[in-house]
C-alpha cells in the first residue's frame, strides 16, 4: 500500500523563484535564505519520494475570478508553468499522478470533503518555488506531483480546523491507495506578511514561532485558531497558513521534526519551512 | 443577516472579502487579461483605450492610469490581481507594496531586512502606533 513517508512546508515567496531563475542565490540578500535548504535537499536526494502531494495556493493564474474553488486537486498528467506576466519559469513540467489524483478525490469525497477535480491548469509559483527550493535547479522533476490548490485569496478561505481534517482524510485516502508508493505531503505558503494597505511589511516573529512549535506539538489546538488570529497578527497574506494544517493533519501526531528554518525577510515575507518524518 | 466581518478593525488592511471581490470583479478581470502579451502590448500602445473596453468604474480605472494600489484596493482590486498589472511595468511585489505604505522603496526595504513592521500598535484601529 501506499505510505506517507514525510511532510514538508515551505513559504513560497515568487522572488525566491526569480533568485534561483537569475543566478542571484549567492547574493548576500539571498544567501542566508538558500543556506536553511541546504540540509533540505541532501535530504530530498535520501528520501526519493515517488510523489508529492502538493498543498499550496493559486495566485490568479489558474483560477480567475470566473471560478473560485476552495480546494481544488490537480488530476491531470502534466501541468505546465504559469506565465505570471513576465513569461513562464523555467522550470521543469509538473507530471501528475493521475490515478491517485482520482482515487484521493473519490475517497475524501465520499468523506464529506468536495473537492473540485481539475484536468487541465497551469501551476504557480506557488507550486514551482517549494519544488526548486527542495531540488534546486533540475533537468526534470525526479518524482510525480498531485497539485493541490486551496483558496486563500478570497475571503473566506477554508478554516484551520476544516484543513486539519482535510489532512486526515487525505491520509485515510492516500494510504488506501492499492500500490507500493513513496508518499510526502506538502503544506506551503506563509508565513506572516501583507501585501498591501499602509499595513504592508507587517512581520509577527513570535506568532510564527509560536506557529512552529504548535504545529508540531499542539496541532489540534493550533487548528481551532480562527481566521481573525491570522489576519490580525500575521497579515492579510499569513490567511496562507491554514494550508499548512493540511500537511500536518495528513501526518501521524508524533511525526518527528528533523529540520527547521525561520528566515526575515524574502521580499515581504517571513519564511519558514519545517521538515517532518512520519513513524512507523 | 448581514456578513459578519470580524476583521474591520484591523489597521491598514482591506481584507478581499465578498463585497471587495463583487465591486472588484470588472478590475480584477482587466488585471488577468494582462498575463496574456498580445494584450500587454494593446494595453501599453493605448492605456485608456483598452480600459474602456472594460465595464470599469471611473474611479477603477483613474486609478489604474494613476497606478494608486491604494486606490485600486479600495475599488475593490486584490493584489494577486494587481500583481498582473505592476509585472507589465517590470515591477515587483516588493515595489507594490512600499508603494501603498508611503515608504520610500529604499525606507520599505530597510524595514523588511531589519525584521518587517512590527505587530505592535498595528492590530487594532485607533491603537497607538508603536514599534
Amino acid at each position: 500500500m501506499a505510505r506517507i513517508t514525510a511532510g514538508v512546508t515551505t513559504s513560497h515567496v515568487p522572488a525566491i523563484g526569480a533568485a534561483i531563475d537569475l543566478g542571484k542565490t549567492g547574493e548576500d540578500y539571498w544567501k542566508p535564505l538558500f543556506a536553511g535548504y541546504e540540509f533540505s535537499k541532501k535530504w530530498m536526494k535520501r528520501q526519493k519520494p515517488d510523489v508529492i502531494l502538493l498543498v499550496y495556493n493559486d495566485h490568479a493564474c489558474a483560477f480567475d475570478m470566473k471560478i473560485i474553488p476552495t480546494f481544488a486537486i490537480g488530476c491531470a498528467e502534466e501541468f505546465q508553468p504559469s506565465d505570471e506576466g513576465w513569461g513562464p519559469r523555467p522550470v521543469p513540467v509538473v507530471r501528475g499522478y493521475p490515478e491517485l489524483g482520482w482515487h484521493i478525490a473519490q475517497s475524501v469525497i465520499q468523506d464529506d470533503f468536495d473537492l473540485t477535480i481539475i484536468n487541465e491548469m497551469t501551476v504557480d509559483h506557488g507550486l514551482t518555488v517549494p519544488l526548486s527550493l527542495m531540488f534546486g535547479q533540475v533537468g526534470e522533476w525526479p518524482c510525480r506531483v498531485i497539485p493541490f490548490a486551496v483558496n486563500v485569496v478570497v475571503y473566506p478561505p477554508p478554516s484551520g480546523q476544516r484543513c486539519y481534517n482535510l489532512g486526515k482524510s487525505i491520509r485515510k485516502a492516500i494510504q488506501s491507495f492499492d500500490r507500493d508508493l513513496n508518499v510526502q505531503v506538502w503544506g506551503t505558503g506563509g508565513m506572516s506578511h501583507q501585501l498591501q494597505g499602509a499595513r504592508a511589511g507587517l512581520i509577527n516573529r513570535e506568532f510564527d514561532q509560536r506557529f512552529l512549535d504548535r504545529l508540531r506539538n499542539d496541532a489540534e489546538g493550533l487548528a481551532k485558531m480562527p481566521h481573525i488570529d491570522y489576519v490580525r497578527e500575521a497579515g492579510s497574506e499569513g490567511i496562507e497558513l491554514v494550508m499548512w494544517l493540511i500537511m500536518r493533519g495528513a501526518l501521524n501526531p508524533d511525526a518527528k521534526e528533523v529540520h527547521r528554518f525561520y528566515h526575515v525577510p524574502a521580499s515581504n515575507t517571513a519564511v519558514g519551512h519545517v521538515i517532518y518524518e512520519n513513524s512507523d | 443577516m448581514a456578513l459578519v466581518k470580524p476583521y474591520a478593525d484591523v489597521p491598514g488592511t482591506t481584507v478581499f472579502d465578498a463585497d471587495m471581490a463583487r465591486r472588484g470583479y470588472h478590475l480584477n478581470q482587466f488585471c488577468m487579461s494582462l498575463m496574456k502579451a498580445e494584450n500587454r502590448q494593446r494595453f501599453k500602445a493605448n492605456e485608456r483605450a483598452y480600459l474602456d473596453e472594460w465595464p470599469m468604474s471611473t474611479e477603477q480605472k483613474e486609478a489604474v492610469l494613476a497606478r494608486d494600489y491604494n486606490r485600486m484596493i479600495a475599488a475593490g482590486g486584490n493584489i494577486y490581481f494587481l500583481a498582473k498589472l505592476f509585472s507589465t511595468d517590470g515591477q515587483s511585489f516588493e515595489y507594490a507594496a512600499a508603494s501603498m505604505t508611503g515608504l520610500s522603496r529604499e525606507d520599505y526595504r530597510n524595514m523588511m531586512l531589519s525584521g518587517g513592521r512590527s505587530p505592535e500598535g498595528n492590530r487594532y484601529k485607533g491603537e497607538r502606533k508603536g514599534g
